[in-house]
C-alpha cells in the first residue's frame, strides 16, 4: 500500500514562498497529474515528495509513514526526470541495474529483474548500448525501465515528455498509460501540458501560484472548472470568456447582446451581478455543423474573420459582443473570411464565473 | 572569368603568406628548444664553436653520462637528489591541489553559500598576482617557521599556486554534469557521497586529469620561487639545479642542456598521455559562463 498524503505542505526559498500549504491525498495505485503553468510549484511539490527538496512546513506521508526527514533513497520511490538523467558512462543494462546493485542485490537477481524490465519496455536489443547511442524515445524508455526495475511504492514523473517531438510524445504518452496498467503503482506525474493531464490522469490537480486550484477527474475538471483559470487552462483551444451583467433571466454582454442564463445556473446568480460567460469553442458552431443540436441554445449571426481548416473540422475566429472568440465548425466544409453564418451557442454547456473573483458562480 | 581567376590567385597568395608567417613564428618559438635538445647531445666545444655548428658533427651521450654519474667524466651535481625532490614535491603538491580542487570545484558548482561569488573572484584574483611578488614575504614567513629549504615549504607554496586554477577548471566540469544525474542516483538508493563517487566523479574524470597535469607541470617547471626557497639537496628541484652548471668563470652548457632535456621529457610524456583530456578540459572550462 502506498498512499501519498500531503498535509499543509509549504516550500519557501528564504522569504520567497513557492508552495503555500497544499493538501492532497493520492490513493494507492492512483495516477495523479499535477498540471499548471511554469512557476506554479508543481515540480517543487514533486521534488518534495521525492526528497530532493527540503520541506519548509507541513507533512508528507508515503504509505502512512512521515518522510519529511528521510533522504530520497529511504522513500522507496523512483523518478523519471525531464532530461532522462541516464548515467552517460554506463550502458543500458548497468543503468537499469544500478539501483539494484546499490541495494546489494545478487548479480543473478539483478540480471533477472533487468531482463524483466527490459522485456516490458522492449529494451532487450539495446542493453549493451550507451545512452549516447539511443534516440530520444529510447532514452525515455530506459529512464522508465530504471524506475520500474526497483519495484518502488510510487513513480514520480517530472515532465518526462517535454523533450520529445510531438509524434513521439503521443507514442510515449500511450506507453506510460499502458505501463501503469501493467505495473499497478501509485504515480505522481507533473506536466504543463493539459493534453497529457487529460489523457493520463485518474485525477488532475490543477495548480496555480503554489496553490491547488482544483482537484478532480479529467472530465470533472473539463466540465466543471471552478475558475476562469482552470477553464482557460484545461481544454484546447481555450474556453472563450465574455464579460457581461446578469439582467433578470439573461446575461447582457458588453455590446448589449442578451443570452439566456443556462437553467442549471439560474439559482447561483442575482440581478446586476457582473459575470463572465464561459463557452468552449466546441459549443459555438454554425447551425448544422456543431456537436449537439438539441438542448437550450441561442442563435446569433456572426462574421467569419479567419478560418483554420483542420480536415474534419475548422477553427473559426469571429467576433461576439465586440470580442474575438474561437468557434468550431465540424464537417469538411470550408468557411471563407467575411462569410456570415448563423452560429448556435450550446448554452447547456456554458459556464458563468463571478467577474470579481474569477470563480465559478457554482462555488461559494 | 578573370575576376574569379584573380581572386583565386589572391586567395592562394594569402594562404602562402599565412603559412610563411606561421612557419617563421614557429621557428622563432621552437629554435631555442631545438638548440637545447641538440646541445644536449654534443660536446661543449661544438656548442661554443664560432661560427655555430648547426648540424652536429658528432652525437654523444657523454653529457647524460656526466650528469647521471656514469661514463668517464663526472660533474659534482647531485642530479639524482634533485630529480627525487622534483618528483616528490610536484606529485605531492599536485595530489593535494587536486583534492582541494575537487572539493572546492564541486562546492562552487553545486552548493549555494554566503559570499560564494566573492570567494570565487578572490581565488581568481589571487592567480593574477605574480608569484615572485610574494616571494619576499613568503621567504620571511618560511624562515620563521623553519620551512625554508624543506620539501614541505615548497609543497605548500605550489599547492596555493595551483588551487585557484584547479578549482576553476574542475568547477567548470562539474557544472557541465546535470544535477539530475546525482538526484537520480540518490533516488536510486545512493547517499550523496555514493552519488558523487559513482556518478559525478567518473564523469568529471577528464577535467580532473587535465587540472592535475596543469598543476604537475606548474610545480615541475617552477623556478623563481624554488630558487628563493631552496638551498641544498634537501629540497632543490631540477630547474634550480640547472644553475649548478654555472661556475664563477665557466658555464657547462652541455651538462645544462642535458639536464634540461631530462626535465622536459616527463612533462612531454605526461602531456601526450592526457592530450585529449587536456583539450576537452580547456574547452570545457572555456565555455562556462
Amino acid at each position: 500500500m502506498a498512499e501519498i498524503t500531503l498535509e499543509k505542505v509549504v516550500k519557501k526559498y528564504g522569504a520567497l514562498g513557492v508552495v503555500h500549504g497544499i493538501d492532497l491525498t493520492i490513493a494507492h495505485q492512483e495516477f495523479v497529474v499535477l498540471v499548471g503553468p511554469s512557476g506554479c510549484g508543481k515540480s517543487t511539490t514533486l521534488r518534495m515528495i521525492a526528497g530532493l527538496e527540503d520541506i519548509t512546513g507541513g507533512l508528507v506521508r508515503i504509505g502512512g509513514q512521515v518522510v519529511n526527514d528521510l533522504p530520497p533513497r529511504k522513500r522507496n520511490i523512483s523518478m523519471v526526470f525531464q532530461n532522462y538523467a541516464l548515467y552517460p558512462h554506463m550502458n543500458v543494462r548497468d543503468n537499469l541495474g544500478f539501483g539494484l546493485k546499490i541495494a546489494g542485490q545478487s548479480p543473478a537477481e539483478i540480471t533477472r529483474r533487468v531482463a524483466e524490465a527490459a522485456d516490458i519496455l522492449g529494451l532487450a536489443p539495446l542493453l549493451d548500448r550507451t545512452p549516447a547511442e539511443l534516440s530520444g524515445g529510447q532514452r525515455q524508455r530506459v529512464a522508465m525501465g530504471r524506475a520500474i526495475v526497483r519495484n518502488p511504492d510510487a513513480f514520480l514523473f517530472d515532465e518526462p515528455l517535454s523533450n520529445l517531438d510531438a509524434k513521439l510524445r503521443g507514442q510515449m504518452r500511450a506507453e506510460i498509460k499502458k505501463l501503469h496498467q501493467k505495473v499497478k503503482t501509485t504515480v505522481v506525474y507533473v506536466t504543463h501540458d493539459q493534453v497529457e493531464a487529460m489523457t493520463l490522469a485518474d485525477r488532475i490537480v490543477v495548480m496555480r501560484d503554489g496553490q491547488i486550484e482544483q482537484v478532480g477527474t479529467p472530465m470533472e475538471v473539463f466540465n466543471h472548472p471552478v475558475s476562469t483559470f482552470v477553464a482557460t487552462f484545461i481544454g484546447s483551444p481555450p474556453m472563450n470568456l465574455l464579460p457581461g451583467t446578469i439582467a433578470g433571466q439573461t446575461v447582457r454582454l458588453a455590446d448589449g447582446t442578451e443570452v439566456p442564463v443556462p437553467d442549471r445556473l439560474k439559482d447561483f446568480v442575482h440581478d446586476g451581478m457582473a459575470v463572465q460567460l464561459g463557452i468552449r469553442p466546441d459549443d459555438i458552431s454554425p447551425v448544422g455543423h456543431g456537436l449537439s443540436q438539441d438542448g437550450p441554445g441561442a442563435e446569433v449571426a456572426l462574421t467569419v474573420d479567419l478560418a483554420e481548416p483542420l480536415g474534419m473540422e475548422s477553427l473559426i475566429y469571429t467576433r461576439l459582443a465586440g470580442q474575438e472568440v474561437q468557434a468550431k465548425l465540424y464537417g469538411p466544409r470550408i468557411a471563407a473570411p467575411g462569410e456570415v453564418l448563423t452560429f448556435r451557442l450550446a448554452l447547456d454547456r456554458a459556464h458563468l464565473f463571478d467577474a470579481a473573483t474569477g470563480k465559478s458562480v457554482r462555488v461559494r | 572569368m578573370t575576376v574569379t581567376v584573380e581572386s583565386r590567385a589572391s586567395k592562394q597568395a594569402k594562404k602562402v603568406a599565412l603559412w610563411l608567417t606561421t612557419f617563421v613564428l614557429m621557428l622563432v618559438m621552437c629554435l631555442p628548444g631545438l638548440w637545447v635538445v641538440l646541445s644536449a647531445f654534443r660536446p661543449n666545444r661544438e656548442i661554443l664553436a664560432k661560427p655555430p655548428v648547426w648540424i652536429p658533427e658528432e652525437i654523444t651521450l657523454d653529457n647524460f653520462g656526466k650528469i647521471f654519474g656514469f661514463g668517464a667524466e663526472q660533474v659534482g651535481i647531485p642530479v639524482g637528489s634533485y630529480f627525487t625532490n622534483s618528483l616528490v614535491i610536484a606529485l605531492t603538491s599536485t595530489v593535494i591541489a587536486l583534492i582541494i580542487g575537487v572539493a572546492g570545484g564541486y562546492s562552487f558548482a553545486r552548493y549555494r553559500f554566503r559570499f560564494k561569488g566573492g570567494i570565487f573572484l578572490g581565488l581568481m584574483l589571487f592567480r593574477a598576482v605574480p608569484g615572485i611578488a610574494l616571494s619576499m614575504p613568503v621567504f620571511m614567513m618560511w624562515s620563521r617557521l623553519g620551512l625554508v629549504d624543506t620539501k614541505m615549504g615548497l609543497i605548500i607554496v605550489y599547492v596555493s599556486l595551483n588551487v585557484p586554477f584547479t578549482i576553476w577548471l574542475i568547477d567548470g566540469f562539474f557544472r557541465q554534469i546535470p544535477q539530475a544525474l546525482s538526484e537520480a542516483a540518490q533516488v536510486d538508493g545512493c547517499t550523496r557521497w555514493q552519488a558523487f563517487w559513482k556518478i559525478e566523479f567518473p564523469l568529471a574524470k577528464s577535467g580532473i586529469a587535465a587540472a592535475g597535469v596543469f598543476a604537475f607541470l606548474t610545480s615541475w617547471n617552477e623556478f623563481a620561487l624554488a630558487s628563493q626557497l631552496t638551498r641544498s639537496t634537501d629540497s632543490k628541484t631540477l630547474p634550480v639545479g640547472l644553475l649548478d652548471f654555472t661556475a664563477q668563470f665557466t658555464i657547462d652548457w652541455a651538462g645544462m642542456c642535458a639536464l634540461a632535456v631530462v626535465i622536459i621529457i616527463p612533462a612531454l610524456i605526461l602531456t601526450f598521455i592526457v592530450q585529449k583530456h587536456l583539450i576537452a578540459g580547456l574547452t570545457f572550462g572555456g565555455v562556462k559562463g
